[in-house]
Order: C-alpha cells, then sequence, then structure tokens
C-alpha cells in the first residue's frame, strides 16, 4: 500500500511516497523498517508506543493503536506532529 | 591535524577548527541542521571516529557515527534503548541520549552512552550496537533513586559523566541527576554509591541518594585516584581509597558561590582544575553571578581560587555553560573552551589568562569537545 512519508524521515526513504505492505500497522511499520533500517526507531520506541510527536492517519483517519488492521487499499500517511521551537 | 573543537547544539552540529597556533578558528557546519544534539566525542583511541548523540522534535533518539572526522555519518544499527517491559513495570523509553564515553584504551570500539531518563548504554562494536547494563538500569534500588521521566532535573533526569579508570576497564564510575555518584569494579554488573560528604538542598536528607544532583563528575587522568565533583551542592574533590568527598568550593567567594555544571581539568597537573560559577541563590537562576562571567581557576586543588574574566564581558552577560559545555586541550599551556547558551563560543589559549569569542549567533549551545587539539 501507498505509505506518505513526511520530511523529517526521508533521510531513510529518499522519497515522499513509498511502497509497504501488513496486515496491520504494526506489520507495516515493520515493513518499513526492513525496506529501511532504522526509521522504525525514529517513529517507535522501546515499548512499542508511538512517540509523542508522530502521528500515522489510515485514509485520512487518526489512528492511535499500531493492531489497527490494515487492507492492501488503504493509504497510510506519517505526520510529523507540532513540537515547539 | 590541527584538531577540531566539535559544537553540539539544540539545532545541529559544528565545528571549529584552529590555525597551528589557535589564534584564528574557521567554523564549519551546521551538519544535522534541526536536530537536537546532546554530545559529540571524539574516540582518543582512534581520532578519525566520532560519535554523535542525537534526537530532532519529532523523532526518536539516536547514535550517528563518523570514521572520517565527521565528514560523513551513518546511524546506529541498534541505538540505545531500554528492553521492553514486563507487565506491571514502569515502561521506559530512552528520550535523548545525553553523553557519550568512550571505553578503556584496552577495549577498542567500546563506548558507554548515557541517557534521559537515567540509563546506561555499551555498544563493543564502535557505536553501531548498543546493549542496556542491566546491573544498573534494571536494578531495583537504582531505579527508585534515578526516577522516571516525571522525576530528575527540568529537562528531564539525566545519566552522565561515566568516567573508565584509565587502570582498569571494569572500574567506572557515572553520576545521575539526580541519583547521586556511583561506582562499579565489575564492568557495571554491581555498582555503589558513593555520596559521603556531599551535600543536599537545605533540610533534605543527605543519606537517601534520590536527593543527590552531581552536575559533573571528572577524574584525573594521570592521577586517578583523584576525582573532582561540581555539585549541585558545590564543588568537592575525592581522594581514593577515601569514599569521602570533600568540599573544596567554600574558599570561593561567598558573593560567586560555588554553584555551577562544567568542571575541567588540567591534563597534566591534578591540582588545577577550571570551574565556571553560575547563580544558584534564590529560584537558581543559573547564569553568571551579577551577570558578569567569569571562569575560577585553582592551582592547589581547592584551597584558593583565582577569577580568570580578563577579555569576558564587565557586566550584562547572564551566560549559562552547561555540563558538557566546557573543555580544554592538550596543549602547553593549556587551551580552555566554553560554549553558552546564547551561542557564543570562548577561547583562551593561556589556561584562563584571557579570553576571546572565537563562534557567536550559534544556537544553544549543550557540549563542546576537543579532539585532536594539542596531542
Amino acid at each position: 500500500m501507498k505509505v506518505l512519508i513526511p520530511t523529517p524521515l526521508r533521510s531513510y526513504t529518499q522519497q515522499r511516497e513509498v511502497e509497504a505492505s501488513g496486515a496491520t500497522l504494526a506489520e507495516l511499520v515493520t515493513d518499513l523498517e526492513r525496506r529501511y533500517p532504522g526509521i522504525r526507531f525514529r517513529m517507535i520506541d522501546e515499548q512499542d508506543c508511538i512517540r509523542p510527536h508522530i502521528r500515522f492517519f489510515v485514509n485520512s483517519e487518526q489512528v492511535r493503536d499500531l493492531t489497527v488492521r490494515l487492507s492492501p487499499s488503504d493509504e497510510v500517511q506519517i505526520v510529523q506532529a507540532l513540537s515547539g521551537g | 591535524m590541527a584538531g577540531i573543537l566539535w559544537i553540539a547544539t539544540r539545532k545541529g552540529a559544528f565545528a571549529l577548527r584552529p590555525d597551528a597556533r589557535r589564534r584564528t578558528w574557521k567554523i564549519s557546519g551546521p551538519q544535522f541542521l534541526g536536530h537536537v544534539i546532546h554530545h559529540i566525542v571524539a574516540d582518543p583511541r582512534d581520532p578519525k571516529v566520532v560519535l554523535m548523540a542525537a534526537k530532532t522534535g519529532h523523532l526518536g533518539p539516536t547514535v550517528f557515527r563518523s570514521t572520517d572526522r565527521g565528514r560523513t555519518w551513518k546511524e546506529a544499527a541498534q541505538p540505545p534503548a531500554f528492553r521492553k517491559a514486563v507487565a506491571g513495570e514502569d515502561a521506559r523509553s530512552v528520550q535523548a541520549v545525553f553523553w557519550l564515553t568512550a571505553g578503556h584504551a584496552s577495549e577498542r570500539g567500546t563506548w558507554y552512552a548515557g541517557t534521559s531518563p537515567a540509563g546506561l548504554f555499551r555498544s563493543e562494536d564502535g557505536g553501531v550496537t548498543w546493549q542496556p547494563i542491566e546491573g544498573l538500569n534494571d536494578n531495583p534500588q537504582y531505579r527508585k533513586w534515578m526516577g522516571g521521566p516525571q522525576d530528575g532535573t527540568p529537562d528531564g533526569p539525566k545519566l552522565h559523566s561515566i568516567i573508565v579508570d584509565p587502570r582498569d576497564p571494569a572500574h567506572l564510575y557515572l553520576g545521575m541527576s539526580s541519583g547521586g555518584v556511583h561506582e562499579s569494579v565489575n564492568h557495571g554488573r554491581d555498582w555503589r554509591p558513593l555520596i559521603k560528604g556531599l551535600e543536599v538542598v537545605e533540610e533534605l536528607d543527605a543519606s537517601n541518594v534520590a536527593f543527590h544532583d552531581p552536575h559533573c563528575v571528572r577524574l584525573c587522568t594521570l592521577t586517578p585516584d583523584r576525582l573532582y565533583q561540581q555539585n549541585h551542592c558545590g564543588i568537592y574533590r575525592l581522594d581514593r581509597p577515601s569514599t569521602e568527598w570533600v568540599r573544596i568550593g567554600r574558599s570561593m567567594p561567598k558573593s560567586v558561590g560555588d554553584i555551577g555544571f562544567p568542571m575541567v581539568l588540567h591534563p597534566r597537573d591534578a591540582d588545577t582544575l577550571w570551574v565556571f560559577p553560575m547563580d544558584g541563590s534564590g529560584v537558581w537562576p543559573r547564569t553568571s553571578p551579577d551577570g558578569k562571567p567569569s571562569v575560577y581557576v585553582t592551582r592547589n586543588g581547592g584551597k584558593t581560587w583565582r577569577r580568570l574574566d580578563a577579555g569576558l564581558p564587565s557586566g550584562s552577560a547572564w551566560y549559562t555553560v552547561l555540563r558538557q559545555a566546557m573543555t580544554a586541550d592538550a596543549h602547553e599551556p593549556v587551551g580552555l573552551y566554553f560554549g553558552t547558551t546564547s551561542g557564543e563560543v570562548w577561547a583562551s589559549t593561556n589556561e584562563g589568562s584571557r579570553w576571546r569569542c572565537v563562534a557567536r549567533h550559534l544556537p544553544h549551545i549543550y557540549a563542546v569537545e576537543a579532539a585532536e587539539l594539542g596531542r
């Protein structure tokens, strides 16, 4: 499925839009890590929590749980939230 | 190779390179513009290798590694991270890699990292992969003392001042803000507090390790039984095998006090060290007392102190210098350097007798470290 990458993470992907797969958001992130080593820990901490200033949207709806199910036609957008100066 | 002064800032990494006489300095950077860089340390065992502790406002903490003196960088494959919490346990995640220390000369490739919240990590492959040191991180007593993310200093609790005894790779010291000073003689498997003689904020119990806030601990490389400490409550000296710190800051002028963050030791003289006093009165402004910045030096192990402010602003300069933001080179006479949170770098090529500003308008400076300067 299509995954939109925010600018802070493009040093990993080198592109704004990438393809990745997974039946859940957790699996999708794992696939992103396989394709772009190091990217997962910048978004997800060691307790498997989404970092405070990272947001995931699936088909424009914000999701906060890595167990949310995905289908191949979904579009996932990763967004950097506001984090001050 | 004339050496490098690495400048870690809240918005990226910079480098200052001097001419052979250290009179003119050329700045380069920023590298990693926008990244929060807490520490940049060159490997004394192989100065081509440099490690950088980084994060951003959005992205999690990591370590970057260079093998060409900072020209190119590669991210750690496995950055410092706590182990996954089990049910019912407080879950900790590294918010920032705060401190980097190269391992013992005999252990090439070994590095230590201190984090916020307080955690200790070791790499044995030059910083590529990092493992938690369970003897500290998972000791229930220590977890109580070091606290969680809500404890510690305003920017979060920190583990810092990781020191490796040059005579023994298994002998380590560290400081936690808060959480006290600790020592291990078996590579970090077991630890014991080293807080006797240290004072704490008035009316608190000095026997409670959690109340101790070491700001910066340093060991004399050529006289490794001598340690010094800039603490939240004064300047101290420890001569091993004694386990009792002696407050040597009481001989500082009363109007200046002995509060501050950084502490720099002379590379060849165990009785000489420099501090940068800050205002610890009232609500703890932690700026230069009375707006008049100065370095102070002792040449006799803390018996007497002398003010060194020639060239520094004579007033209206409210500098804050953080614990990693002051360092020395190995020249004769020793060069001293400090960076301010207002983005200025000051240098002295004569052990503090005269200062001049060698860079300004930089972001908030977290750390200043010399590499290959005079070595």
